[in-house]
């Protein structure tokens, strides 16, 4: 069984087919790329995936269980969690407390037991804490808890989004064009950074416009043009593929 | 002066007490929520019927009567504001009046027009300190009160539920695919900010002696003047916001006439919009959506 499976997803905005009759699978484990143009649906599919969008018609099945009934925090406690394309932080909290709310979902205590129980919820709390620094420690931001998300460096901001989503321990995490913007050094870090958190035994679907992240780290390319699947196999296969290249450059 | 200052103080965290109702619900919901006063006047009545019927001990009926204004306050959102969160934002300004009036009316009919006394079930002593002139009720009034807002603040700004407060308030589509339940969080807000304007009803109904269906209107406008004043949105400066006006207020009628109580409060709230919308602690809107 799939980790991920779409099936004859079709997503309609009024006279808009955004996503037509999409069908794919992301395999446990892999690191999986969606491509396509400007506008190709791309984003799209990660809406309908995480609650964001009812689709018109189709399913998504995640281990078996059908997700796109679920509304967005149902599906982050699943084990789906995401970034956006246009960084979405928190940006008048601090780093640390963006990643604690990334770690919602883990920790237990409501509200009540935050007022009733309150050692219980200060040692819950000061364990997030340090689990927090680790994954700030992991993604390279270690010493910045303190700073304002919105005060980081781009490439950081970037950095931190991620590990705010790895936050919620996610079994299949989404990024969103996670390297636009970022020079070559910070690119290179980046897909660096994605292949370890593969290794740590977490499926990634990736939407990326930089060829040469995809290309390299991705196990499997799907490319998405107005809204249809056109091409779907390893990289070096997808490269070739006429059709490809023809959505990407245009017609002779 | 001093004890005005005194005076003027009990009066200011009364009025806090309310303004952080209206400031927590506008910072998640960027709504005023105008039954907020009734929610005050349903606490007080729940605390009368508790210590004076019911004959419960008073820090009992105190916690359950903010317990079950948390409660009105958490309907009143589910029936008449959460089904309009995607309408325009008049709707539902037009549905919190409502839901103002209609609870201003269930009361009478529940507990009828007169005002009710309230007399404290425990001893209240007089208290001199120099000049100043205060009394029992006072002290365990303005004790309860700032009690209140430091387990707030410790709430907001140490909790998980405290974070997903203030995330929800930033970006609720994004607080959403954190794993937040925002509506449950929402929730949590009115329940919270209805107990607080409960417990603030219940000392107000104890230290007047007086509680009747129509209380709730003045004191939540000034409460909501309070807020305004400290730049809605913000839980300190809602704090803020009600010390000063209650001083204000104090110190006006002391110096002018009793009558012009009310007017010192709106003149502020008019003074705040012309000279800074924001509120004193408020930040520029420009980055809410």
């Amino acid at each position: 069984m799939p980790l991920l499976e779409i099936k004859n997803l079709t997503m309609r905005f009024g006279g808009l087919t955004a996503v037509k009759n999409l069908t794919m699978t992301v395999e446990e484990g892999e690191i999986r790329s969606l491509i396509g143009p400007n506008g190709a649906g791309k984003t799209t599919v990660f809406n309908v995936l995480t609650g964001i969008y009812q689709p018109s018609k189709g399913n998504a099945f995640f281990q078996g269980r059908e997700i796109c009934s679920l509304r967005p925090y149902q599906v982050t406690s699943i084990g789906i969690t995401r970034t956006f394309q246009n960084i979405r932080l928190f940006g008048n909290m601090t780093v640390l407390d963006n990643i604690l709310i990334g770690m919602h979902t883990r920790t237990r205590s409501e509200l009540l037991a935050s007022v009733l129980k309150v050692r219980a919820t200060r040692t819950e709390e000061a364990e997030a804490r340090d689990q927090a620094r680790e994954l700030l420690q992991f993604v390279g931001l270690a010493g910045k808890e303190q700073e304002l998300a919105r005060n980081l460096p781009y490439g950081q901001q970037r950095r931190l989004e991620i590990a705010r989503a790895l936050g919620a321990d996610p079994k299949l995490l989404l990024l969103d064009e996670p390297a636009a913007g970022m020079n070559p050094q910070e690119t290179s870090d980046l897909m660096e950074l994605i292949t370890t958190i593969r290794a740590m035994g977490r499926t990634i679907l990736l939407i990326e416009h930089d060829m040469k992240v995809v290309m390299n780290i991705s196990d499997r390319v799907a490319v998405l043009d107005y809204g249809e699947k056109i091409a779907d196999s390893t990289p070096q296969e997808v490269q070739k593929d006429e059709k490809v290249v023809k959505a990407y450059l245009g017609e002779g | 002066m001093l004890q005005q200052l005194v005076n003027g103080l009990v009066l200011g965290s009364i009025y806090a007490l309310i303004a952080l109702g209206y400031t927590m619900v506008y910072g998640v919901l960027q709504l005023i929520n105008f039954a907020h006063g009734e929610i005050y006047m349903a606490g007080a009545f729940l605390g009368l019927y508790l210590t004076v019927s019911l004959k419960l001990p008073f820090p009992v009926a105190f916690v359950l009567a903010m317990a079950g204004a948390a409660l009105i306050g958490v309907t009143v959102e589910r029936i008449a504001y959460r089904p309009l969160r995607r309408s325009p934002r008049l709707a539902v300004l037009i549905s919190a009046i409502g839901m103002s009036i209609f609870l201003q009316n269930l009361s009478l009919y529940l507990n009828g027009p007169a005002t009710r006394g309230f007399l404290p079930p425990f001893k209240v002593y007089p208290i001199r300190i120099g000049e100043i002139k205060t009394s029992s009720l006072e002290v365990i009034i303005l004790v309860v009160a700032i009690l209140l807002m430091v387990g707030l603040q410790y709430l907001i700004r140490r909790t998980k539920i405290g974070k997903a407060m203030r995330a929800t308030a930033l970006d609720k589509e994004t607080a959403a695919l954190m794993g937040i339940n925002v509506d449950r969080i929402i929730s949590y807000t009115f329940a919270i900010g209805s107990s607080l304007g409960a417990a603030a009803g219940v000392l107000v109904g104890m230290y007047l002696n007086a509680v009747d269906p129509m209380m709730g209107l003045m004191p939540g406008l000034k409460g909501f003047v309070a807020a305004v004043l400290g730049g809605i949105g913000n839980i300190p400066g809602a704090m803020a916001g009600g010390l000063i006006l209650g001083t204000a207020e104090v110190f006006g009628v002391a110096f002018m006439r009793s009558e012009w109580r009310d007017a010192i409060a709106f003149a502020i709230l008019i003074v705040v919009l012309l000279i800074k919308p924001s509120g004193i602690l408020g930040q520029n809107t420009q980055e809410k959506v």
